[in-house]
């Protein structure tokens, strides 16, 4: 608990992050109205107490859409990196500890994926998958692969040669269980970290699918939707524009800043 | 110095067969027929069986990337379904504005990470280097559609003295051209400018602890001759190669601003072909991002052996 008070960024991080959690978990029974109920004496209302952040085009309340559409994101966010961890650990591992032409080969696919720009690739991919959130977390996660493989395998390459490697491999310990068991648990904290900063494009990512209409799609609630349907009614409606953003905002802000901090803790030499 | 340079450029060659199997495979993640969808609403069965002609789809797998392949290379990227161009034409076309926008962006980016990144760095623990710090997270977080959305509503729904879109070429009218792209590019430019920022910090800081700075206020130099001359000199190669690579940013970057300021360039081109089903120009235009990218790279790497004495054999 002393290490968090030494890092207040890191602390603040966490809370944003601990109320955005809990409230996109909670979104049905926290979100004051139905996030899909339209009504049309309600239309474009500026922030008000029964409508703190206003409503929208079609008088919805766009608090409780903006509390629905942090469930979209974070578990989009989640899903994506997870998707991205499952694959490109093992993967890297293997490459890393196996070497030889398995290593050449998962190399060069890596560097292919990381030669298209990121968002172009999870674009074309949501593209030839189809619009929706589903497509839109697996292009993304597929997106992200790449940096999971290439971490794994240089800290896989890092311990191979470490004494208690060496060790275990000494005692007849099978290679599927040296990385499982020996090696795994040593690379897992840069993985923890690279995971949560991952999050945090990943959130970006889907924002920016959304915004583009190949993520989460209408009347379902996104950040990324809102600030698009945002943008045609600048004028007559800002607010529309201004709590979706700070909603990803401080979403990714909270990431970056827990991330920043657990790669400080976890980092033995600080 | 550059004897490197033959085995980088022979290294382009495997990375960029497998960009282009990659591009070519998307095809398959197509449900159902893709001829029929790739045709889109017209259901007419002379275009389908003119898209199966040009996509050989009648041929084996590995024949029709051969086909697909060669035509790339021959320069021939396809035709759009949707406009009837080719898909070269349409790239060559959209190219020169997103140039434009990321040239404008990369001016931004430097004008404000560098300085930003040397004043947190000499005035390190200071307010100056919490508010860079500040300034960098600040840019990593923002979505930068949404940047953008908020410079549309102040300066031009409130203020009224930009353009909220729209884009007009530098060679007809220079004053329009600029005020059409001086708010996307600083979008563009922003996040950017974090990274390069916290690049340039770190850099200086190292720097700033070398032998040769100590050497250098020994002999008695002033300290702002010792930060500009001495240690910014060394801190900032590799800054400028982080600073290329940071280009593959700025064109995923790109699509995103250009749809929020209507500027017709590359960005605009694969969106509305991903709208418009337009498949050829989607894998057109993710062929030609990769490429460009993958040259980008190893410019970047020329140019660190090039500013780095040390490596200049």
């Amino acid at each position: 608990m002393s290490r968090w008070r030494q890092r207040p960024a890191a602390l603040f991080g966490a809370i944003v992050l601990a109320v955005v959690v809990l409230l996109s978990v909670f979104a049905p029974w926290v979100a004051p109205y139905d996030p899909l109920a339209t009504s049309w004496s309600l239309v474009r209302k500026a922030p008000s107490l029964a409508h703190w952040f206003g409503t929208d085009e079609v008088g919805r309340d766009l608090l409780s859409r903006v509390i629905w559409g942090g469930r979209a994101s974070l578990s989009a966010g989640v899903i994506a990196v997870a998707i991205a961890v499952c694959a490109g650990v093992p993967l890297g591992m293997l490459a890393g500890y196996a070497g030889g032409w398995f290593d050449v080969v998962v190399g060069r696919l890596t560097d292919a994926m990381l030669a298209v720009p990121f968002l172009i690739l999870a674009i074309a991919l949501a593209a030839f998958l189809g619009p929706s959130l589903g497509n839109a977390m697996i292009a993304i996660g597929i997106t992200a692969t790449p940096i999971f493989v290439r971490l794994a395998r240089g800290q896989v390459l890092a311990a191979r040669n470490e004494d208690w490697v060496e060790a275990a491999r000494a005692v007849g310990n099978p290679p599927g269980r040296i990385l499982l068991r020996h090696i795994f648990p040593n690379i897992l904290p840069p993985v923890m970290v690279q995971a949560t900063l991952a999050i945090a494009s990943a959130i970006i990512a889907e924002a920016s699918l959304s915004f583009l209409g190949l993520g989460q799609q209408p009347p379902a609630p996104s950040w990324g939707s809102m600030l698009n349907t945002a943008q045609r009614f600048l004028t007559q409606a800002p607010w529309m524009a201004i709590f979706p953003g700070i909603a990803i905002f401080l979403t990714v802000l909270a990431f970056n800043l827990f991330g920043d901090g657990l790669r400080d803790a976890l980092d033995p030499k600080r | 110095m550059l004897n490197f340079l033959p085995r980088r450029l022979l290294q382009l060659i495997p990375t960029l067969f497998l960009v282009s199997v990659m591009i070519f495979l998307l095809q398959q993640l197509l449900p159902g027929d893709p001829a029929l969808v790739m045709a889109g609403e017209e259901k007419d069965a002379e275009v389908i069986e003119q898209i199966r002609r040009q996509y050989r789809l009648d041929q084996p797998l590995p024949m029709q990337y051969l086909y697909w392949i060669s035509g790339v290379l021959q320069g021939d990227l396809g035709e759009s379904m949707r406009i009837k161009q080719p898909v070269a034409s349409l790239i060559a076309d959209k190219l020169p504005v997103t140039l434009q926008l990321a040239t404008m962006a990369m001016a931004f980016a430097l004008l404000i990470g560098i300085p930003a990144g040397i004043l947190s760095a000499v005035k390190k623990g200071t307010v100056w280097d919490s508010a860079a710090n500040v300034f960098a997270l600040w840019g990593l977080s923002t979505p930068n559609f949404w940047l953008g959305i908020l410079l549309i509503f102040l300066f031009s729904v409130q203020l009224g003295w930009l353009p909220a879109s729209g884009w007009v070429s530098p060679f007809e009218d220079l004053g329009q051209s600029l005020a059409t792209t001086v708010m996307p590019a600083f979008v563009l430019g922003n996040a950017i400018a974090a990274v390069l920022m916290r690049h340039m910090r770190s850099a200086m800081l190292q720097a700033m602890s070398a032998d040769y700075v100590r050497t250098a206020r020994a002999k008695g130099l002033r300290e702002r001759a010792v930060v500009l001359r001495h240690a910014l000199r060394n801190a900032l190669t590799p800054v400028i190669t982080l600073g290329a690579l940071e280009f593959g940013t700025l064109l995923s970057g790109a699509v995103l601003t250009e749809q929020v300021f209507s500027i017709p360039g590359f960005g605009k081109l694969i969106v509305d072909a991903v709208f418009n089903r337009d498949y050829a120009v989607v894998q057109g235009v993710v062929l030609v991002t990769a490429t460009v990218y993958v040259i980008l790279n190893l410019l970047a790497d020329v140019l660190y052996v090039l500013v780095n004495p040390r490596l200049r054999g």
